[in-house]
C-alpha cells in the first residue's frame, strides 16, 4: 500500500512541476478565479432601482401630477419625460430609452369623478427577462395606492373590513445580492478550472502521445487515475477556501452554519465534477475536442442547475437533468448551510449521495480509460 | 481573390493556403460535427430548458384558527395553479423552519386568529407573508405574486362599498412580447452566447496548436506574409460561425416560434459581424497563448461567466451598480444580445440600432487590430 501511494505522490509531484512550470497557465490558474470572483460579486440580480419611466399624459390634471409625483418618489422608478405625443414615448420603448411607459388618458379625472373607475395602460418593455414583471408588479402597486389614497380622500369608508398585507423575507432580510451570487460564482468558478485542468491533461497526454509511455510503465489504472484526480482536486480545494475566504472578507457573505460542512462537500463534490472531467477526456481523442465536450458540460451547469435561474420554473425533464448535475446538489448544500443555516443532519444525505456518484463516475471513468488505451 | 493569375504576389498562395485550412476542418468529420452540431444542441437544449419566471412555488398557510375567512384566502390561492402549489396549513409558524431550511416550503402566508371576526367588524386585518429571500430575484418575484393575489382578494372585499369609490385601475401591457415566453428573452442571448464562446475557442485553439507543434514556424517560412497566416487560419472558421449562425436562428424560428420582425438581411449580415468578433476574441487569445491549455483556460475559464453575467442575458444590465455597467460595455456579446432582441422581438432597423452596431464594428477593429498586430510580430 505504501508502495502503491509512493507512485502516486510522485506522479501528483510531475502534475505539480508541470503546470507550476508554465508560468501562463499558473497566473491564468490564480488570477482568472479571483478577478472574476471580485468582479462579478458586483453582477446585480433583479432589482429595481430608479427604472426609466416615461409619463404620455392626456389629462395634466391632479390626478395625472400625483401619479408622477408618486412614480419618482418611491426611488424604483425615475420619470425621464412627460409627454403628450405616443410617437415620442414609442420611440422611449423601442430605443431602450424607457422601460416602460405610463399613459394617463384624457379625461381620467373628470371620468373617476363621473363613473368611479379609469384606466392607467402600463406599456413595459417585456424584452428584459423577468424585470417587466417586476417593473409592472411595482408600478401597479403604486397606482393602487394611489387610488386607495383617493378614496379615503374622497371619504369613502369601507363596510367590511379587509387585509393589511406585510411581508418578511427570511434569511436575506435586506435583500443583499451578493448572499445569493457570491457562492453560486464560487461554485462556478472551482467547477470550470478544475474540470478544463482535469480533462484537457489527460487529453494533452494522449495527443502527444506521453500516454502511450505511461502505459508501458507499470503503472496500474488506478494509480494512473489517481495520479491525474489529485493536483485537480487539490487545485480545486485551494481555490475553493480562497474564494470563500475572499467572499467573507470582500462581500461578506454569511455563515450561518457549519463552515466545515461546506468543505466537506466541497471535497467530495470535486470528486464528482473533476471524475466527469476524466471520463469526457476518455471519451475524445483529441484537445479540441476534449474543450468543446467540456464546454457542453459546463454551459449544462451553470444554465440549468438552478446557480442564477431558478429550478422551479423548469420543465418536468430539465430538472430531472439538473438532478444529475453535481452541481445542482453542492449549490444546494452551500445555500442550505451558509444562508439559512442547516445543520449536518439536514445535508448529510445529499453529501452521502455525492460520494456514491463520484465513487461511480470515477470507476466508470477508469473501466473506460483501459478501452480506451487498449 | 481564387487565386487568378496575375494577381498580386501571394494572392494566389493565399487562396491556395485557404482552402488547405478549409480541407484540414472538412476532413475531421468528426470535429466538424461537434462544431456544428454543438451550437445547435445548445441552443435547442437551454432555449426549452431556462425560465426566469416562477411557477410551481411551494407554499403553506400559517392558521391558528381556521374560518371561514382563511379557508376563502386558501382557496384564493388554490385557484392560482400553475404560479403556487399549496403544500400543506400548520398551526403555528415555527412548526414550518424545517420546511423552509430545506426548501420544502418557499412562502408562508400568517393567517390571524379570528380572521372571519374582524373583517366583520371592519377592522383591517393584518396578514403576513413569509418569503424564503435567499435567492433574492425569485424572493422578490414571490412575493410580488403572492401579494397580487392577496391584494385582489382585499381588493374584492372593500369592493361592495356603498358610495362613489374613485378607483384608478392600472392595465399593464406587455410590449413587444406579451406573453412573457421565456423562449423569446432567452434564445437570443444563448445564440450570444454559444456563438461568442464556440467562435473564440475554435481560433484561439487553433492557432495555439499551430505554435505549440511547431508548425506555424513552417508556416513562416512560406512566402504567406504573417497577417496572411492569421486571416487563412481564421478565414474558414469565419464560414464554420456563420453556418452556425444559420442553423441557430433557423432552429430559433421554426422550433421555438421566435418571431423576426426586423430585416432578416440586417440580422444575417449583423451576425457575420458578430461572428468576425468573436473570433478576433479568439485571435487577441492566441496572440498570448504559447499552449493550447492557455488558448482554452483564457477562452472558457476567462470568457464564460463574464459572456453569461455581463451581457444582460440573465441579469439585466440596467441593475447593475455602475462601475459593472461600464465594464460590461467591452462585453461584445452585450450588444449582440440588444441587436438580436431589437430586430428580433422589437422590429427594430438600423436607425433604433446604429449606436450598437458601431460599437460592434469598433469592438472588432480594435480586436482586430490588436491580435493581428501581436501575432505577426510574435511570429516576424
Amino acid at each position: 500500500m505504501r508502495a502503491w501511494l509512493r507512485v502516486v505522490r510522485l506522479l501528483v509531484q510531475k502534475e505539480f512541476l508541470q503546470i507550476v512550470r508554465d508560468r501562463a497557465t499558473l497566473a491564468q490558474l490564480l488570477l482568472i478565479p479571483f478577478m472574476q470572483l471580485l468582479v462579478l460579486g458586483n453582477a446585480a440580480t433583479f432589482t429595481i432601482t430608479r427604472t426609466r419611466v416615461v409619463v404620455m399624459d392626456h389629462d395634466r390634471s391632479a390626478v395625472s401630477r400625483a401619479l408622477v409625483d408618486r412614480l419618482g418618489a418611491g426611488g424604483q422608478f425615475a420619470v425621464v419625460a412627460v409627454t403628450s405625443s405616443p410617437a415620442v414615448a414609442e420611440q422611449a420603448l423601442r430605443t431602450r430609452h424607457a422601460a416602460m411607459v405610463v399613459e394617463v388618458p384624457p379625461r381620467l379625472e373628470a371620468r373617476l369623478r363621473r363613473e368611479g373607475a379609469a384606466p392607467v395602460l402600463l406599456a413595459v418593455n417585456a424584452e428584459e427577462g423577468a424585470v417587466a414583471g417586476l417593473v409592472s408588479g411595482y408600478a401597479q402597486r403604486i397606482v393602487a395606492d394611489l387610488a386607495r389614497e383617493l378614496a379615503a380622500d374622497a371619504g369613502a369608508r369601507p363596510a367590511r373590513g379587509t387585509l393589511a398585507v406585510s411581508a418578511r423575507r427570511w434569511y436575506n432580510p435586506t435583500r443583499d445580492y451578493h448572499h445569493y451570487m457570491v457562492p453560486g460564482i464560487i461554485v462556478s468558478l472551482i467547477t470550470i478550472i478544475a474540470t478544463l485542468v482535469t480533462a484537457q491533461n489527460v487529453a494533452r497526454e494522449r495527443e502527444l502521445g506521453t500516454l502511450e509511455q505511461l502505459h508501458v510503465t507499470p503503472l496500474t489504472r488506478a494509480q494512473f487515475m489517481a495520479g491525474k484526480l489529485l493536483p485537480g482536486w487539490l487545485l480545486g480545494m485551494a481555490l475553493f477556501v480562497g474564494a470563500m475566504a475572499l467572499g467573507r472578507a470582500v462581500f461578506g457573505i454569511p455563515v450561518r452554519g457549519n463552515p466545515l460542512i461546506v468543505v466537506a462537500g466541497a471535497a467530495v463534490y470535486l470528486v464528482v465534477a473533476l471524475g466527469i472531467g476524466l471520463l469526457v477526456s476518455t471519451v475524445t481523442r483529441t484537445q479540441q475536442q476534449t474543450m468543446f465536450v467540456s464546454f457542453f458540460i459546463l454551459t449544462l451547469y451553470l444554465l440549468m442547475s438552478g446557480l442564477f435561474t431558478p429550478l422551479e420554473s423548469m420543465p418536468g425533464w430539465a430538472q430531472g437533468v439538473a438532478a444529475a448535475t453535481p452541481v445542482r446538489h453542492f449549490v444546494w448544500v452551500m445555500r442550505a448551510v451558509l444562508v439559512r443555516g442547516a445543520g449536518g443532519a439536514e445535508v448529510w444525505g445529499t453529501i452521502a449521495g455525492l460520494g456514491v456518484a463520484g465513487a461511480a463516475v470515477l470507476s466508470l471513468a477508469v473501466w473506460r480509460h483501459h478501452k480506451g488505451a487498449g | 481573390m481564387t487565386g487568378a493569375p496575375g494577381g498580386r504576389p501571394g494572392w494566389r498562395a493565399f487562396a491556395g493556403f485557404v482552402r488547405k485550412e478549409g480541407y484540414h476542418i472538412l476532413r475531421d468529420w468528426q470535429t466538424l460535427l461537434v462544431l456544428l452540431g454543438l451550437p445547435l444542441l445548445q441552443v435547442l437544449l437551454f432555449g426549452f430548458a431556462i425560465r426566469s419566471d416562477v411557477r410551481q412555488v411551494p407554499l403553506a398557510f400559517v392558521e391558528p384558527v381556521p374560518d371561514a375567512a382563511t379557508a376563502a384566502v386558501r382557496a384564493r390561492f388554490a385557484a392560482a395553479t400553475g404560479t403556487f402549489r399549496v403544500v400543506g396549513v400548520v398551526r403555528r409558524p415555527e412548526a414550518l423552519d424545517g420546511a423552509f431550511r430545506s426548501g420544502a416550503v418557499r412562502v408562508a402566508v400568517v393567517l390571524p386568529e379570528g380572521l372571519a371576526r374582524r373583517l366583520g367588524r371592519g377592522e383591517a386585518a393584518p396578514v403576513q407573508l413569509l418569503v424564503d429571500g435567499a435567492d433574492p430575484n425569485t424572493g422578490g418575484i414571490m412575493e410580488a405574486y403572492a401579494r397580487a393575489v392577496l391584494e385582489r382578494h382585499a381588493a374584492e372585499l372593500r369592493a361592495p362599498a356603498p358610495g362613489r369609490v374613485p378607483a384608478l385601475v392600472p392595465v399593464p401591457r406587455m410590449r413587444f412580447n406579451p406573453t412573457l415566453a421565456s423562449v423569446n428573452l432567452f434564445v437570443p442571448g444563448l445564440i450570444a452566447f454559444v456563438l461568442t464562446i464556440v467562435s473564440a475557442l475554435m481560433t484561439a485553439v487553433t492557432i495555439a496548436r499551430e505554435k505549440e507543434t511547431g508548425t506555424m514556424e513552417l508556416l513562416l517560412a512560406s512566402p504567406l506574409r504573417p497577417w496572411q497566416v492569421v486571416a487563412g487560419k481564421v478565414a474558414p472558421y469565419l464560414g464554420l460561425g456563420f453556418a452556425n449562425v444559420l442553423l441557430v436562428l433557423t432552429a430559433a424560428r421554426l422550433v421555438f416560434g421566435v418571431p423576426v420582425r426586423g430585416s432578416l438581411v440586417l440580422l444575417l449580415a449583423l451576425s457575420l459581424l458578430y461572428t468576425l468578433t468573436a473570433l478576433a476574441m479568439g485571435i487577441v487569445i492566441s496572440s498570448r497563448a504559447a499552449t493550447q491549455r492557455t488558448a482554452m483556460l483564457a477562452a472558457l475559464a476567462g470568457l464564460m461567466l463574464p459572456t453569461l453575467l455581463l451581457s444582460g442575458f440573465i441579469f439585466p444590465l440596467e441593475a447593475m451598480p455602475l462601475p459593472l455597467r461600464a465594464v460590461s460595455n467591452l462585453i461584445p456579446a452585450r450588444w449582440f444580445i440588444l441587436i438580436v432582441r431589437g430586430i428580433m422581438l422589437k422590429g427594430a432597423g438600423v436607425a433604433e440600432l446604429w449606436q450598437e452596431m458601431l460599437v460592434l464594428v469598433a469592438l472588432t477593429g480594435v480586436l482586430l487590430t490588436v491580435g493581428v498586430r501581436r501575432l505577426a510580430v510574435r511570429l516576424g
